[in-house]
C-alpha cells in the first residue's frame, strides 16, 4: 500500500492551517477554500486509506529520526480497523463542520484564523489516530489541547469565553502531566514507544507497574474526555462557537482519550484495579452528568452534559474490556453528538438565544427551523437510544459487554483472558449505564419538549427574550452571533446536518452482523443481547413517558397559575417569578437536587475552594514577597548605593583641611598599625 | 650596665638618669615648656596678631634650644631668618589679608574637633614611639660643634653643591613670588563663574567696609 | 643630655602644629603653624646631629637649608594667599572650596548667601 496516502491525511489539514493563517488577512477570499478543500480532501483519502486496507490487516510503517541515547523515537504510522474506522469519522464530522462554519461564521472578521485552527485541530487529531509511536502521538494530543483552548476562546472579548478557554486548557493540562508521566513509565517498562512494541511486551507480560501506567494514563484520559473528576471544562467549553463545540465532543478532542485507552486496552486489562477505577468514574460520569443535563437552561449545556454521560458509556465499555463497543459507540456518538450541536447552532441562529425556556416562549421556532427542528428530533432519539437508531445499538453494545463483564464472560475479543476483568468493573457499569439510559431518556424528552413545544407568551418578540432572556441563576455560555434571527437558513448549514442524520439513523446496523463493523476492528460480535436490549429500552421508553408527563403536569399547573394572575405585566423589570417559568418537567421531577445539578453538584464550587482559592492565595504571597521583600532589597540596593554616593560626595567637600585631617588620620593609623603589627 | 650602655652610643661612661638631671637638662625642660606653650597659645588664640606674636615667643624659644644643643650659628639664623623675616612676613601677610585686629570668633573652623583628635593621636603616637625608642639615648655634647666657624668649615666643604643649589631655589621662589604678587590687570584669568565662591559685590562690598 | 627631651619636644611641637594647620581658619595661620612644624623638624635634626656626632654634620646642614626652604616657603605661600584673597575676596580655608562636588558647593554657596542676605 502506498505510505503517501496515509501520510498526507494529517499533514494536508495542517498545511491547510499554515496557508490559511498566512493568506487570511490579506487574500480574505480565499479563506473558505482553503479551510474547507483540504479537510474534505483528507476526509476522502482517509476513506480511500480505510478502503485499500480493508478488514483485518494492520499497517505499520516507521522512520527513525535522529537516534538518541534512551528508548527510540519513530515517525511511525499504525493503522489498524479502529484508526480506519475513525479518521474517517474525524474527516466527514471536520469537513461537515468547516462548511457549517463557512456559514455560521460568516460575518466574523477573525473568520481565517477560527477556520485555520479547526482545519489544525483536524490535522491532530489524525496525527493521534495514525500515530504509531506514543510520543508522536502526544504531539498530536497537545496540538488538540491548545487549539481547544484558541477555540473555545474564540470570542474572546465575552469574559466568559476567556475564562472557559482558560480553564478548558488548565483542566486538561492537569490530566496531561501524569498522562506524559505514564507515558513515560509505559515507555521504560516495554523498552519502546512504538505502540507495537508497547502491546507485544505488554502482551508479554514484560510491563513492571501496569497499574501504576493505567492510573497514570487515565488520569490524561480523564481530562481530555472529560471524565469525573476533570469533567468540569466541558461544560464551560459552550462558551465556544458552536461549530467547534460540535467538533470538539461529536470526533475530536474528547474521542482522542476514548480511542488512546482502546489503543492499550491490552495494558489496561493487566490491571483490574485500573479497570474498576475506569469503571468507577465512568459509572459517576454518567449517573452525575445526566442529572445535570436534566436540569441545565442553557441547550449547548445539556447538549454538553449529554455529551460527557455518553463518553461515560464509552469508558465504561473500556472498563468491561470491549473496545469493540467504545469505538463502537464512539462512532455513533460522534455521528449524532455532531449532528445535535449543529442543529442546536441553527436553533440558536434562529432563537438568539441559547436558553430553552426563552425559547419555549417563542411561538412557532420549530416552523422557522424545520430542518433542525427534525434533525435534532432524529439526533436526540440516538441519543436516547431508541431503535432502530444508532444509538441504540451502540448503546446496547455497551450494555452488553457490561453484562458479560458482571457475569464474568468478558468480551475482551483475545486481548486477554476473560477473568482480566474484575466483574465488580461490569456491575458498576451495568448498573450507572441503566440509570443513565432512564436519566438520558428523560432530559431528551424534556429538551425536545421545552424547547419546541413551549406554550409561547401572549408578545413572543425574540428580542425581548433574547434581552430578558435565560433563567436566572442558571449557568448560561452566551456567545455572541451576529445572524439575523429572520433570515432563513442557509444552506450550507442545513445540509450538513441531513448528512450527518444519515448515519445517525443507520449506522448502527453496521453492528449486527459479525462480519460487517465487528471484522474491521476485532472480530467480536456487537449484537445486542435480549436482556439488555429488553432493559435498556425499556427505561428509555420509561424515561421519555416519565418526562412527558411531568411536562404535562407542570404545564398544567403553570396554565393554572397563570389563569389567577391574568394581569400581570409580561415586560416588567426583575426576576422572572415562578409562574414565568415555562413548564419545566425537570424542576417536578428533580425536586430538590434540581438547584445542584443546575450547578454541576458544585464541583466546580469545590475545586475553587480547594484549588482555585489556595492557588490564588498563593499567588498573592507570592505577590506580597516580591512586591515586600524581594523588592526592598532591589529598592535597598538602590537606596543604599545612594546614600554610599551621598556620604562619599560629602566628603568631597572641597575643604582643604578635612582632606588634610583624613590624610594625616590615616597616616597615624598607618602607623600605629605597622607599630602594632611588627 | 656598661653593655647596654655602650649599645646607646655613650661615649662617656657616667652614671645617667631621668633622677639625676644636669643643669642643662633642667634648662632645656623649662625653656620647651615655654615653647610648648607659648606654641599651643599660638595655634589656640583668637586674636590672630597674637597668634604671630606667640609664634615669635615660641621661635625664640626654640633658637634657645639650639643654643642649649651647642648649635650657635644655627640659632642665630633661626633668630635672624624665623624672628626677623618670617614672622615679619607673617604679620604683612595678616595685614594684607585685612585679618581684624582684636577677638575674632571664627578663627577656628569647624574643622576643630577633627583637628584636636587627630593631633592628639599624633602626639600620642609619636611620643610614645620616641620614648620608647630612645629612653636610654643619652647626648655628649661637646661646646664648639655648632660654632660658625664648624659650621662654615662643613657647609663650605662637604655641602657646598647643595648649597648652591639651594640659592637657584631661592631665586625661583623670589621669582615666584614677584610674579604671584604682581598685580597685573587682565593678566590673571578671571575665576569661572561657577567656582566663584563669594560674589565680587561682597568684596567690594567688604573692602568699602573697611 | 637625655635625647629624649628634644625628641618628645620635636614630637609634641610637630603635633601642635598639626593642629594648627587643621584646625585655623585664616590660611595665614596655616602657615605659621605650618612653620612651627618645620621648627620641631628643625630640633630634631639638631638634636640628632649633637647625638650621632657626624663627621659631616648633616643634621645642622640640613637644618639650615631647611630654614632656607622655609623662607622661601613662606614667602610664595604669602604671596599665593595674597593672590587667594585678591581674586576670591577671602583668606579663610574652608571657604576656598573649588576643588570640591559641585553640587555640595551650591549649596553651601546658597546657605552662605542666605546667611548673608540675612
Amino acid at each position: 500500500m502506498n505510505l503517501a496516502l496515509p501520510i498526507l491525511v494529517p499533514v494536508l489539514p495542517a498545511l491547510g492551517a499554515a496557508a490559511t493563517l498566512a493568506t487570511g488577512r490579506r487574500v480574505p477570499g480565499l479563506a473558505r477554500p482553503l479551510a474547507v478543500l483540504p479537510v474534505a480532501v483528507s476526509a476522502v483519502l482517509a476513506l480511500v486509506v480505510a478502503l485499500q486496507l480493508g478488514t483485518g490487516t494492520t499497517l505499520s510503517a516507521g522512520t527513525e529520526l535522529t537516534p538518541t541515547g534512551g528508548p527510540h523515537l519513530t515517525l511511525a504510522l499504525y493503522l489498524d480497523g479502529y484508526s480506519s474506522l475513525i479518521s474517517v469519522l474525524v474527516g466527514v464530522v471536520a469537513t461537515c463542520v468547516q462548511v457549517y462554519s463557512t456559514a455560521y461564521l460568516k460575518d466574523d472578521p477573525r473568520y481565517p484564523s477560527y477556520a485555520a485552527l479547526v482545519s489544525l485541530f483536524t490535522a491532530a487529531m489524525f496525527l493521534v489516530v495514525y500515530s504509531g509511536d506514543l510520543i508522536v502521538l502526544l504531539v498530536g494530543w497537545e496540538v488538540m489541547g491548545i487549539c481547544s483552548y484558541f477555540l473555545i476562546g474564540h470570542h474572546w472579548e465575552t469574559a466568559d469565553a476567556r475564562s472557559a478557554s482558560l480553564k478548558a486548557f488548565l483542566v486538561t493540562k492537569l490530566g496531561d502531566v501524569p498522562f506524559l508521566f505514564g507515558i513515560f513509565l509505559l515507555g521504560a517498562d516495554a523498552g519502546t514507544f512504538r505502540i507495537q512494541g508497547v502491546l507485544s511486551a505488554a502482551a508479554q507480560g514484560r510491563l513492571g507497574h501496569p497499574t501504576l501506567i493505567a492510573l497514570l494514563l487515565l488520569a490524561g484520559v480523564a481530562g481530555k474526555s472529560a471524565q469525573f473528576p476533570l469533567h468540569t471544562w466541558l461544560p464551560d467549553a459552550m462558551a465556544g462557537p458552536t461549530p467547534v463545540s460540535a467538533l470538539i465532543h461529536a470526533a475530536t478532542m474528547v474521542a482522542a482519550g476514548i480511542y488512546l485507552v482502546a489503543r492499550l486496552l491490552p495494558v489496561f486489562l493487566l490491571s483490574g484495579a485500573a479497570l474498576v477505577v475506569l469503571s468507577v468514574m465512568a459509572a459517576v460520569t454518567m449517573v452525575g452528568s445526566a442529572l445535570c443535563a436534566l436540569a441545565q437552561d442553557d441547550l449547548k449545556r445539556v447538549l454538553a452534559y449529554s455529551t460527557v454521560g455518553q463518553l461515560g458509556y464509552m469508558a465504561g465499555a473500556l472498563a468491561a474490556g470491549d473496545r469493540e463497543a467504545a469505538v463502537f459507540h464512539l462512532v455513533s456518538h460522534g455521528a449524532f453528538k455532531a449532528l445535535l450541536f449543529l442543529s442546536a447552532g441553527v436553533v440558536i441562529h434562529a432563537a438568539h438565544t441559547n436558553s430553552i425556556s426563552a425559547m419555549s416562549r417563542m411561538d412557532g421556532l420549530r416552523r422557522r427551523v424545520p430542518d433542525a427542528y427534525w434533525t435534532m428530533g432524529i439526533g436526540l432519539v440516538a441519543l436516547v437510544g431508541l431503535p432502530p437508531f444508532s444509538g441504540f445499538f451502540s448503546k446496547e453494545a455497551v450494555l452488553t459487554a457490561a453484562e458479560h463483564a458482571a457475569t464474568g464472560e468478558a468480551i475482551t475479543n483475545g486481548l486477554a483472558p476473560a477473568s482480566a476483568v474484575p466483574s465488580a468493573a461490569g456491575w458498576i457499569v451495568l448498573v450507572a449505564g441503566s440509570l443513565t439510559a432512564l436519566l438520558t431518556a428523560a432530559y431528551g424528552a424534556r429538551l425536545w419538549l421545552v424547547a419546541f413545544h413551549g406554550r409561547a407568551l401572549p408578545e413572543p418578540s425574540p428580542a425581548q427574550v433574547a434581552a430578558n432572556g435565560h433563567e436566572a441563576g442558571a449557568p448560561y455560555s452566551p456567545e455572541i452571533d451576529e445572524a439575523d434571527p429572520a433570515e432563513a437558513e442557509p444552506s450550507a448549514m442545513r445540509w450538513p446536518l441531513w448528512v450527518l442524520a444519515v448515519p445517525t439513523m443507520g449506522f448502527g446496523i453496521a453492528g449486527v452482523r459479525s462480519d460487517w463493523l465487528p471484522a474491521l476492528l476485532d472480530g467480536g460480535s456487537l449484537r445486542p443481547s435480549l436482556e439488555t436490549s429488553v432493559i435498556g429500552t425499556g427505561l428509555a421508553v420509561a424515561g421519555l413517558l416519565i418526562a412527558y408527563a411531568a411536562w404535562r403536569t407542570a404545564a398544567a399547573r403553570q396554565t393554572a397559575v397563570r389563569l389567577q394572575t391574568p394581569d400581570r405585566v409580561p415586560e416588567q423589570a426583575g426576576p422572572p417569578a415562578v409562574e414565568q417559568l415555562p413548564a419545566d418537567p425537570g424542576r417536578t421531577l428533580l425536586g430538590p437536587l434540581f438547584g445542584p445539578a443546575q450547578h454541576g453538584f458544585g464541583v466546580d464550587r469545590l475545586y475553587s475552594a480547594l484549588f482555585v482559592r489556595p492557588t490564588a492565595a498563593a499567588a498573592r504571597l507570592v505577590q506580597f514577597l516580591d512586591r515586600e521583600v524581594v523588592e526592598t532589597y532591589v529598592r535597598g540596593a538602590g537606596t543604599g548605593t545612594n546614600a554610599l554616593g551621598w556620604l562619599v560626595r560629602r566628603a568631597q567637600n572641597g575643604n582643604a583641611q578635612a582632606y588634610l585631617s583624613a590624610l594625616v588620620a590615616g597616616a597615624v593609623l598607618l602607623a600605629v598599625l605597622v607599630a602594632v603589627g611588627s | 650596665m656598661s653593655t647596654l650602655l655602650a649599645a646607646a652610643g655613650s661615649l662617656e661612661p657616667a652614671v645617667r638618669s631621668f633622677l639625676s638631671p644636669t643643669g642643662q637638662e633642667i634648662v632645656f625642660l623649662l625653656v620647651g615648656i615655654a615653647v610648648l606653650g607659648a606654641a599651643v597659645v599660638s595655634v589656640t588664640t583668637k586674636q590672630l596678631v597674637h597668634a604671630a606674636l606667640w609664634l615669635v615667643v615660641t621661635l625664640g624659644g626654640l633658637a634657645v634650644e639650639f643654643l642649649l644643643l651647642t648649635a650657635e650659628f644655627i640659632a642665630w639664623v633661626q633668630v635672624l631668618i624665623y624672628l626677623g623675616s618670617v614672622v615679619v612676613l607673617v604679620l604683612f601677610g595678616l595685614m594684607l589679608t585685612r585679618a581684624p585686629i582684636g577677638r575674632s570668633p571664627d578663627a577656628d573652623s569647624g574643622n576643630r574637633w577633627v583637628a584636636l583628635a587627630v593631633a592628639l593621636a599624633a602626639a600620642g603616637t609619636l611620643v610614645t614611639l620616641v620614648v620608647d625608642a630612645f629612653r636610654t639615648s643619652w647626648i655628649d655634647l661637646s661646646p664648639g660643634a655648632g660654632s660658625t666657624e664648624a659650621t662654615g668649615t662643613y657647609l663650605f666643604r662637604y655641602w657646598v653643591l647643595p648649597f648652591e643649589a639651594l640659592s637657584v631655589l631661592l631665586l625661583a621662589a623670589l621669582v615666584g613670588a614677584i610674579v604671584l604678587s604682581r598685580n597685573g590687570k587682565g593678566r590673571i584669568p578671571r575665576p569661572r563663574p561657577g567656582k566663584l565662591r563669594t560674589p565680587v559685590r561682597s568684596v567690594t562690598a567688604a573692602s568699602k567696609e573697611r | 643630655m637625655h635625647l629624649a627631651y628634644p625628641a618628645v619636644l620635636a614630637a609634641l611641637l610637630f603635633c601642635v602644629g598639626v593642629y594648627g594647620v587643621l584646625a585655623r581658619r585664616n590660611v595665614v595661620l596655616v602657615l605659621m603653624s605650618v612653620e612651627l612644624m618645620l621648627n620641631a623638624v628643625n630640633l630634631n635634626l639638631v638634636a640628632f646631629d649633637a647625638w650621632l656626632r657626624d663627621a659631616l654634620h648633616a643634621g645642622q646642614a640640613l637644618t639650615l637649608f631647611t630654614i632656607t626652604v622655609a623662607a622661601a616657603e613662606i614667602g610664595l605661600g604669602l604671596a599665593i594667599v595674597l593672590l587667594v584673597f585678591r581674586t576670591r575676596g577671602t583668606a579663610d580655608v574652608d571657604r576656598i572650596t573649588a576643588l570640591g562636588d559641585p553640587a555640595e558647593a551650591a549649596d553651601e554657596t546658597a546657605t552662605e548667601e542666605a546667611q548673608a542676605a540675612a
